[in-house]
């Protein structure tokens, strides 16, 4: 009768012990930090406050201690993460290499490669983008142009990526792309390990709705890539691509991405009580305890090898319901104009987050996308 | 984990078995399945929630969430849940457990001292099987603390009265003398019995709601129209993975009760709390869901999907709705040392 496999996740006290760690560091490091500025969180770009983690070992915390881990459990790494975002840390810098890149390499990546960046990954000095949507290939990843040939020594690579978020201030992207035309079309795509100073890589600002910068377009134009930039098995593309998304759609952040407003929320009424206002942080509180659970037993099967794609597809259409609720319930009980100006910070928080919801339903698989993945769970596909 | 499966596996063979939807249907008419309760006892199920030391099965939280929610996926019509959270609270106060399905309650109750014992008066209403139980316990304040009793079946007059899906809600006349070994020190209060109560609608709902997806999925491959089986239309498939997160939630609420109940402690009621509140809210949506994919068939009286709709709808509402919980949880929120949201979610 059950068709998903969420196994209570466990408590440990070395995990609570960690959990007041990071606390307490997060409230000297955030003291002055305004509700405009923790509301992004995940998209919050800061290069040094990314070095300090580092510094600390949370970043690549699961990872070999032979590449900068610390062979932590995915649980422990899960307390660092939820911390840091329900403090709302900018943590975006780091955010994709230490959830989804640096896994990657150490799954398939080769010993140089993994000798070469993991180190510097864990020490908060490396950043990592994603470069799979294009023009012409968002949900339909497979439909991608970026094309590469294989030339004496290497590739050469032509085509252009979009959205791709934080390209302008990352050190590699993880390039997906096709590498030849035979058999089907998820067959001859393959995955490489560009650095982005790369003659021939250019990357162009694309502004989202509020006017910010955060993501990019990536032009490749006949760029050479050495043999030695290949990610994995030519052709395997899309299998590892495969497996990125699991890491890339499991974690807290698929939850907890209105969670400064939800906060600033529960402030406003703490101060000035209502019972409609006491009910809906209530329900928050429900919603969150409940997608933690499923989340953290994501994790649990992460640890143990397991892949819970379908899980994860779960959790994050879950997650970007309540997401995306949140601004709307709240402007329902407290009567402030969304504003990044207003000195006070459920008005900042509301300003964010209202102007980023849009987004949580699309990036990383569209709501439609994941629906399909649950239907075909289902069996329905 | 051997102990789980064992667990599940005979539930689901004899729920099978005895928990027929003709069962269902008879006890919508107000007659007791005796057959599946004889089963239930046999298997020991009623005593799921005591631990192994005081005669019980000692079940995990798993293993007890497992089972209330199998006894609701097939709307097993007894008083399983309140029966075993019941012969819990008689354990925990020592007083003998009686034969037969029993009935639960915090009422209006007056306990007067007699010389053979006590006198218990007073009234209890929505009483789950109070007309068809063995016996009823009831959880009442005396001189500011709280205590139990073990009321006989020839100590209450019952009127019925039915719940939205037909399941038994009486009202109960309470009047008898009963031996002093029939009451003792509660070891939950009035407060205390109505959050393991929530628990256990929540762990039922989530079964329920199992259901409802399962015959919904079944019936999208079967039914075609337009010349293929409807879940091939795109709108059908999200509809129902919008269920299923729904359905995934509530079950993962459902342990979060569980755990409440069996293991107790700190937080326990603010994790029942949760549960009801988020198992009553995906009820309605499940339902809805379900009832949309079945058409006109699922509206009908002889269909089965009625038997968990129905009771999704009457079971959000016993023991307190989404808002009341959600206002619990609130007031605990905002009340939290250091003014802080996450601490008493990850507390919770
Ligand atoms: C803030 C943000 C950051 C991003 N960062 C990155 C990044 O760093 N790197 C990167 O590679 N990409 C990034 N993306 C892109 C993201 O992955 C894509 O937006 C996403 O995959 C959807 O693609 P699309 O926008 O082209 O929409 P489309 O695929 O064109 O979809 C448009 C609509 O059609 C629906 N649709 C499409 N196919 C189906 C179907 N089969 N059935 C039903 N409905 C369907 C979609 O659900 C959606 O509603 C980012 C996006 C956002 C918003």
């Amino acid at each position: 009768m059950t068709r998903f496999d969420f196994p209570a996740p466990s408590r440990s006290e070395a995990e609570e012990a960690l959990r007041a760690e990071v606390r307490s560091f997060l409230a000297t490091e955030l003291t002055n930090a305004r509700a405009i500025d923790r509301a992004p969180s995940w998209s919050g770009f800061d290069a040094s406050f990314s070095r300090k983690l580092g510094a600390r070992g949370w970043i690549g915390m699961t990872w070999p201690r032979r590449y900068g881990g610390r062979e932590a459990s995915f649980l422990e790494r899960y307390v660092v993460l939820e911390e840091l975002l329900a403090a709302g840390a900018p943590v975006a810098a780091h955010w994709i290499a230490d959830r989804q890149s640096g896994p990657l390499l150490l799954r398939y990546g080769t010993e140089a490669q993994r000798e070469a960046i993991l180190p510097r990954i864990a020490a908060g000095e490396c950043f990592f983008c994603i470069g799979m949507s294009e023009p012409d290939s968002g949900s339909d990843l497979a439909a991608t142009r970026t094309r590469a040939r294989p030339v004496e020594g290497g590739w050469r690579v032509s085509g252009a990526k979009l959205w791709t978020t934080y390209a302008h201030k990352s050190h590699y992207m993880i390039l997906f792309c096709r590498t030849s035309d035979e058999g089907e079309r998820n067959k001859g795509l393959s995955q490489f390990l560009v650095e982005m100073t790369t003659p021939g890589v250019t990357v162009r600002p694309v502004c989202d709705i509020s006017g910010a910068h955060h993501f990019n377009e990536v032009h490749f134009d006949d760029v050479f890539l050495p043999a030695d930039t290949l990610l994995g098995t030519p052709g395997q593309g899309w299998a590892q691509v495969m497996n990125e998304l699991a890491f890339e759609r499991s974690g807290p952040e698929r939850f907890l991405s209105s969670f400064t407003l939800m906060d600033e929320f529960s402030k406003v009424v703490r101060a000035e009580p209502t019972s409609g206002g006491t009910e809906a942080v209530g329900r928050f509180v429900a919603h969150l305890v409940t997608l933690r659970r499923l989340s953290r037993s994501v994790a649990t099967r992460l640890q143990a090898g397991a892949d819970p794609t379908l899980e994860a597809a779960l959790v994050k259409d879950l997650g970007a319901l309540l997401e995306q609720d949140t601004p709307e319930i709240v402007r329902r009980h407290v009567a402030a104009e969304p504003s990044a100006e207003a000195p006070d910070d459920f008005a900042q928080a509301l300003a964010w987050t209202i102007q980023n919801a849009p987004a949580f339903s699309l990036r990383g698989g569209t709501r439609e996308i994941l629906r399909g993945i649950i239907a075909r769970g289902l069996g329905l596909r | 984990m051997a102990e789980v499966d064992l667990i599940a596996e005979t539930a689901e063979r004899l729920l099978a078995d005895f928990a027929t939807p003709q069962a269902a249907d008879a006890a919508e008419n107000g007659v007791f399945p005796d057959a599946l309760w004889r089963a239930v006892e046999e298997a020991g199920f009623l005593l799921a929630l005591i631990p192994e030391e005081a005669g019980g099965l000692g079940v995990d939280p798993e293993s007890a969430a497992g089972l209330l929610r199998r006894s609701a996926y097939h709307a097993a019509p007894i008083p399983l849940a309140e029966t075993m959270l019941a012969a819990r609270l008689l354990a925990q106060a020592g007083i003998n457990l009686p034969a037969g399905p029993l009935s639960l309650a915090c009422g209006d109750v007056e306990l007067t001292p007699v010389p053979s014992g006590w006198r218990v008066q007073g009234k209890a209403t929505r009483v789950a099987w109070g007309a068809q139980s063995a016996a009823l316990v009831v959880v009442t304040a005396q001189d500011g603390r709280a205590h139990i009793a073990l009321v006989p079946r020839d100590g209450y007059a019952a009127t019925a009265g039915r719940n939205l899906a037909d399941e038994p809600r009486d009202d109960l006349s309470i009047a008898a003398d009963i031996p002093p070994a029939s009451v003792a020190a509660s070891p939950v209060d009035a407060e205390g019995l109505l959050w393991r109560l929530a628990a256990l609608r929540a762990i039922q709902m989530a079964g329920a709601m199992e259901r409802a997806l399962d015959l919904s999925v079944a019936y999208a491959g079967e039914r075609s129209q337009f010349g293929k089986p409807i879940g091939r239309f795109q709108a059908i498939q999200q509809a129902l993975a919008s269920a299923a997160g729904q359905v995934a939630a509530a079950v993962s609420a459902a342990s979060l009760a569980a755990e409440a109940v069996v293991n107790d402690g700190e937080n326990a009621s603010l994790r029942a709390a949760v549960a009801k509140a988020r198992c009553g809210e995906a009820a309605g949506s499940v339902a809805g869901i379900a009832h949309q994919i079945h058409g006109a068939i699922g509206f009908s009286h002889e269909h089965p999907l009625r038997l968990v709709t129905r009771r999704l709808w009457a079971w959000r509402d016993e023991h307190g709705p989404e808002a009341f919980w959600n206002r619990r949880l609130g007031e605990a929120a905002l009340a939290a040392p250091g003014g802080s949201l996450w601490h008493l979610i990850t507390a919770a």
